[in-house]
Parts: C-alpha cells; structure tokens; sequence
C-alpha cells in the first residue's frame, strides 16, 4: 500500500477523538467507491459515512421523469438519453419499457451523438435528456452553441441540470440533517473549483475536503476532516490537488453560462429549492422541449414505500428502507436510488452485504 | 463447380434462395476458405467415425458489433468461442459446423475477410469446418452477418471436469489480463470512439488446455470467461460447487489502459467479456506445473493465480481487497451502463 495510505491510517488514529460524526460524501462516485472497497471496514466505528445528493439520476424528480414519459408519448420524437435514465421507473412506466414497445431511444454516450443524429435527419425531432450537475453541463453547452451555429431545427434538450452548492446549502440548513464533514465531488469541483464550498465552514463551521475517487484519496480526506474537527480549524482542503484547482476551470464555467441561467428546481426528496437547476437562456429558448412539446398537466404517483428522498439526505440508510433488498433491487428498482449506478442504495445491496453491521 | 466469373461486390438475397447464386457463393467463397474433405461433399449432415469414447458438443451464435475489431473479427470470434467451449471440457476438437446469416447488400470483401481469419484459426487450432449452411435476409432483418457454429470434440481423458467437481482448497489460475476484449470492441463503437492501444484477447485455447491436461490429472474445471467477465464465472462456479470462493484484486491481472478506461466509464473490469481467457480450477498439489505450462504457452504468459476455494457455504465469492477489506461479488444486473457525473 502506499505512503499517503498509511498517513491516511496514522491520521485516523491520531485525530479521532472518539465523538460520533456523520461525514457525508457527496458525490454518488464516492458512494460507489466507499462500497466497492469496503472502506467502512476501516473506520473506527464512531466516525459514520452517509450518502449525500451527488447522484444525478437519483436526484431528478418523479415529476420530471413522468413529464418526460408523457412528451414522448404525446409527439414522434427520437429521445437520446444517458444510461441510467433509461431504467428509472415513472408513475406507471420507464423509458426501458417505452423502448420495448417501439418508441425510439436510444443510450448515448454523449450529446454529441443526438446532435450528430438531428442533422443527418433533419425531418425528425430529437430530443436530448441533458442530465448531471456541473461536470456535464459545460458539454450540453458545446451542444447549443453547435446546433446555434448550424441552424439546427429538429434538436432539443430538457435540460435537468442541476447545481451542488445550493444543495449543500439546504443540507446545512436542515436542522434534521447532522452533518459534521463533507467529503466534496471530485468531478463537480474540477469545473467550479473549490471556492464555491466556502460558506460551509465559514458560515456553519462544518469541514470540507475535496477528495479523489481512489481509495486512498477518500481514506486521506476523511483522515483530513478529522484532523481540521481536532485542531478546531473548519476549512475547505483540496486533497485530489492533480485535478482541482480553487479557481475551478473557467473555460468550463464561461461555457455553462453563456447558455444557461440557474433557475428555481425541483429535487427529489429535497423539494423545490431557489437557483438549484439550469435553464436554457432566454435566446436559447428554441431549444427547450419543456417549451417545445407541451403535455397536459400531470401529477406523478411516485411508489409510496420508497424513501429515497430521506436516503437522499442522509436521514436513513439504505437498508432502513423497508423496500430494501426485498422488493426492491438492481433487477428490480422501485426507486432511483437503486437505479442508479452511482446510487447509494445499490452500492450498498452491490458491495456491502457482506458487513451489514457496518452500513 | 468454382466459377471463375465470381465478381459479385454485395451479398444479394439470390445468394441465399439456393439457387445458382448460392451455388457460386458456397463454391468460390466458403469451400475456397474453409474447404475439406468432409465438407466438400455438401451433404446435409457430416458423416464422422465417433470411437468408444466420449464427445462433447457445443453451440454458439456471435452478433457482435462491431464485426470487426483489433485483434479479430466476428469470424474468428466464432470459431474461438466454440473451440473454446469444447476446451473447458478439455476436449480436442473434432469439427465445427457453421451457419451463416448474411444481410442483402453485405460487402463479399468483409466476408472474404472474415472467412480468411476463420480458416486460420481452424488451421491453429487443428480442426475444421466439417458442415454449413447459408441463409441471405432482406436488408434491415438482420446487423450486416451472424453466425452461429458448433462444434464436437473427443474426450479422451478419464477426468471428471466440471463445476461440481471443485474442490476446498483448489487453487483458481487464469491465463492472463482480464476485460481486453470488452475494452476493445467498446473502443470502437462510435458512441464512445476513443483512441486505445487495447487488442481482443480471441483466441483459441484447446493447445493450452491439451498442454495443461498432459501435466496433471487433478484440474477440477475449465471455465472460459467470456460474457458476464471473470466475476461471473467464479459465481457460477461458486454455486455449481456449493462453495465459498476466495480471490485477491491484486493478484487479477487487468492491462493499465483497461483499468484506466473501466475508470473513466465507471465499469468493472471483473464484469468485462473475455474471448481468450481460460478459468483453471486445480488441486493445490499441482498448481505450481500449471501455472508454469501455462506461461510457456503464447497464451498464457501473464498466468496468475488469483485465488482458492474455501470451505463449503452458499455458493459466494468474496474480493479481498489490496487494502485488506473484503466484499462479496454479485451477478451483473444487466447491460453496465457507463455513469453520468
């Protein structure tokens, strides 16, 4: 193992003061990872990692999932989405079960790829599932400057953008929500840097370290958090140094808001919160299948056992969800959370059944 | 009757309703390739000498997309996953039969091609195509060709090789670096078009399993690790045997670069397919000669040993990780679908 795994070891024995702390990871690659390495094992047993709001697909509201269902079941679209949407069940159906019955949708890997589709086909309408936080929006913005430049006609996006920081910001507030440390995004903050994280332990005093996706990056960061709660000094701390810088990348952040304004967003489990999602700017409207492909209203009937919304938060732990592992699974998802290959409920049904004591 | 005048660029529909089309396809193209005494007669069923001793058989269909990709073809694909699936039965094979599904307007050049590679690992692996067919679809019914092929092989061993002969204590070796097929043929389908150094590992592997059988009597299973990767395989075996396996991360050989790309698209490489990599069950005794067989053989010279069988329990496999934590492997749940964030 190498040196920083082990300084990451010395430090965990050296500044654990043996007070219960719930240090949350943000970030559903970290959720991932935690599991897969079966990073719990090692942590002295007062220190609690939880999931946080880091996992794009588990985030996105039943509402919009539901909406989108009922645009391609209103008009003859060619619908371009990421993975994991695809199997995110709805009120009543998912996109799976859509393609099954002969809609057209297709998996891409990059918008490009929907782009690339509506200008070889321009009598047919594509729409593009622009989901993530800001790590993927500065691509969907490369994608409407290009379809702007071509005079593209047939290509749209229904932007589920989101944004971190605000989310965070609602955790901090929650006074259910008990959070003594985060462990910031890796991806996200090599776009905004790690400026944006600031006001947590300014404002409320609570530690932050940006961290790396190896398992002796989280080992060492969460070896940080406890170091910075012993010395009494809540900072922001950049552990993954290769790829974060504090100024984040500017060409990258230039790009998201040249094409989109942050607006009001609606969040599973965390509710509707104020300038947390990214909406295409007034002279990009074309764009905008919410526009675009008007639906009736609808209201989703999201499954009544499911408590994503709470794992979400960090309030309950996957296997607290009576839903957990039995009915609901990877083959079987009830809730995103399980969907989601960056879901907290499928690393822990994936990776940590072996420790359940654990978890 | 070979026809000197075989110009035709495209597969037509006519090259397949058995007329003179067929005839000419069949003629100059597939006896040209794969051509043998048995096969030559054209008849519907190859006639074999079977001795009294046992024979394995086995059948597969390869779609794969693409049809061609570094370190092979849909052809060679083919003829190795069925050789192969004879090998786990540490069989040599006999013959193969092959059905080709050709769509309308499939360049004859591809097909040359690919039955170019097919005879050359027929030739490698010392066998032969002994029977076929051929069928021709509309354009838009099938992806360009399938093909299905299947194969007979003698047993001429008196061991007992299967999952449920594994054994506590056995030692689990494979033969090289796990997921480069996988990482090959993702490297090339253009959503993903990403420069990669990374070559198929398709190959057939009945020499190495022959090799590895004239030294020891004590392998418990051959499994070949194909779809569903190394991780698979091991559970299979696992609940086959009624085992609990043990592996170790550090001991798996996976390539920088395919590790590097599973990183990126936030895949395991455990659950990456393999087309060259034999899974080797073997009683500790002898583990060491096989593992030494196996690195002198051209396929197996990354060979490791990555692990044992414990005691007897529900059929799990457990990682012990190069941190020293341990997790339990599942069964992939479906197509592994590269993350978003």
């Amino acid at each position: 193992m190498s040196d920083l795994f082990e300084l990451g070891k010395k430090w965990l024995k050296k500044y654990n003061t043996g007070q219960p702390l719930n240090i949350m990871e943000v970030c559903g690659t970290h959720t991932m990872a935690i599991s897969r390495y079966g990073l719990r094992q090692l942590l002295p047993p007062n220190i609690n990692l939880i999931s946080g709001p880091g996992c794009p697909v588990c985030v996105t509201s039943a509402y919009d999932i539901d909406l989108i269902l009922e645009i391609i079941n209103n008009y003859d679209l060619n619908l371009f989405t990421f993975g994991d949407m695809i199997r995110v069940p709805g009120s009543s159906s998912s996109l799976l079960e859509q393609k099954s019955r002969g809609k057209k949708i297709t998996v891409c890997y990059s918008p490009l790829d929907a782009l690339n589709f509506a200008i070889h086909n321009p009598d047919q309408s594509v729409l593009f599932i622009a989901i993530g936080f800001e790590t993927t929006t500065p691509l969907s913005s490369i994608v409407i400057k290009r379809a702007e430049e071509n005079q593209v006609r047939n290509f749209f996006i229904f932007s589920t953008h989101k944004l971190v920081p605000p989310a965070l910001e609602l955790l901090v507030k929650d006074k259910q929500v008990k959070i003594d440390g985060f462990l910031c995004p890796g991806h996200v903050s090599a776009i905004i840097g790690s400026r944006p994280y600031h006001f947590i332990p300014l404002e409320y005093g609570i530690p932050c370290v940006v961290s790396g996706f190896e398992p002796t990056d989280i080992l060492l960061s969460i070896a940080m958090i406890l170091r910075q709660i012993y010395q009494g000094k809540p900072s922001v701390e950049i552990q993954y140094k290769t790829v974060v810088k504090p100024e984040g990348n500017r060409v990258a952040i230039d790009n998201i808001y040249d094409v989109f304004q942050p607006v009001d967003c609606l969040w599973r489990g965390l509710g509707n919160m104020p300038c947390s999602g990214l909406e295409l700017k007034p002279e990009y409207q074309r764009f905008n299948a919410r526009l675009r492909f008007p639906v009736p209203e609808i209201k989703p009937r999201p499954h009544p056992g499911c408590v994503c919304g709470e794992v979400l938060k960090g309030l309950l732990k996957p296997n607290q969800c009576r839903l957990f592992g039995q009915p609901c699974t990877p083959q079987n998802p009830i809730g995103p959370c399980m969907v989601s290959s960056e879901g907290s409920c499928a690393a822990y049904y994936r990776y940590e059944r072996l420790n359940p004591e654990r978890i | 009757m070979k026809d000197q005048n075989f110009k035709d660029v495209n597969i037509q529909l006519s090259h397949g309703d058995g007329g003179l089309k067929s005839n000419q396809l069949i003629h100059n193209l597939i006896l040209e390739y794969l051509g043998n005494d048995l096969l030559n007669r054209l008849e519907d069923s190859a006639v074999i000498k079977a001795p009294g001793s046992r024979i394995a058989f086995t059948t597969d269909s390869f779609v794969v997309n693409p049809i061609f990709f570094p370190g092979g073809n849909i052809g060679k694909l083919a003829i190795c996953g069925t050789i192969n699936d004879l090998a786990t039965s540490g069989c040599v094979p006999i013959g193969l039969s092959f059905s080709l599904i050709l769509e309308e307007g499939f360049p004859v050049s591809h097909l040359k091609k690919i039955l170019a590679s097919m005879r050359e690992t027929l030739l490698e692996a010392k066998t032969s195509i002994i029977t076929g067919d051929t069928k021709v679809v509309e354009k838009g019914s099938a992806d360009k060709i399938f093909i299905n092929t299947s194969g007979l092989g003698l047993i001429k061993h008196n061991s007992l090789l299967s999952p449920s002969e594994v054994k506590t204590g056995d030692k689990i070796i494979i033969n090289g670096p796990i997921g480069d097929h996988g990482i090959s043929i993702l490297s090339q389908r253009k959503e993903f078009n990403f420069q990669s150094n990374i070559v198929s590992d398709c190959a057939p592997l009945s020499s190495l399993v022959s090799a590895v059988m004239s030294k020891t009597k004590k392998i418990h299973a051959f499994r070949d690790a194909t779809r569903g990767g190394l991780a698979t395989v091991l559970l299979e075996i696992a609940q086959a045997s009624g085992h609990i396996i043990n592996i170790h991360n550090q001991n798996i050989p996976v390539r920088d670069e395919v590790r590097g790309i599973c990183d990126f698209l936030g895949l395991d490489p455990l659950y990456i397919a393999n087309e060259g990599k034999m899974v080797i069950f073997v009683d500790p005794m002898d583990a060491q000669v096989v593992l030494d067989t196996i690195r002198n053989h051209k396929y197996g010279k990354q060979a490791a040993i990555i692990g044992e069988v414990g005691p007897s329990g529900p059929g799990s496999v457990i990682l012990n990780t190069e941190i020293g934590t341990r997790r339990m492997l599942d069964m992939l749940y479906g197509e592994q679908l590269p993350r978003i964030c």
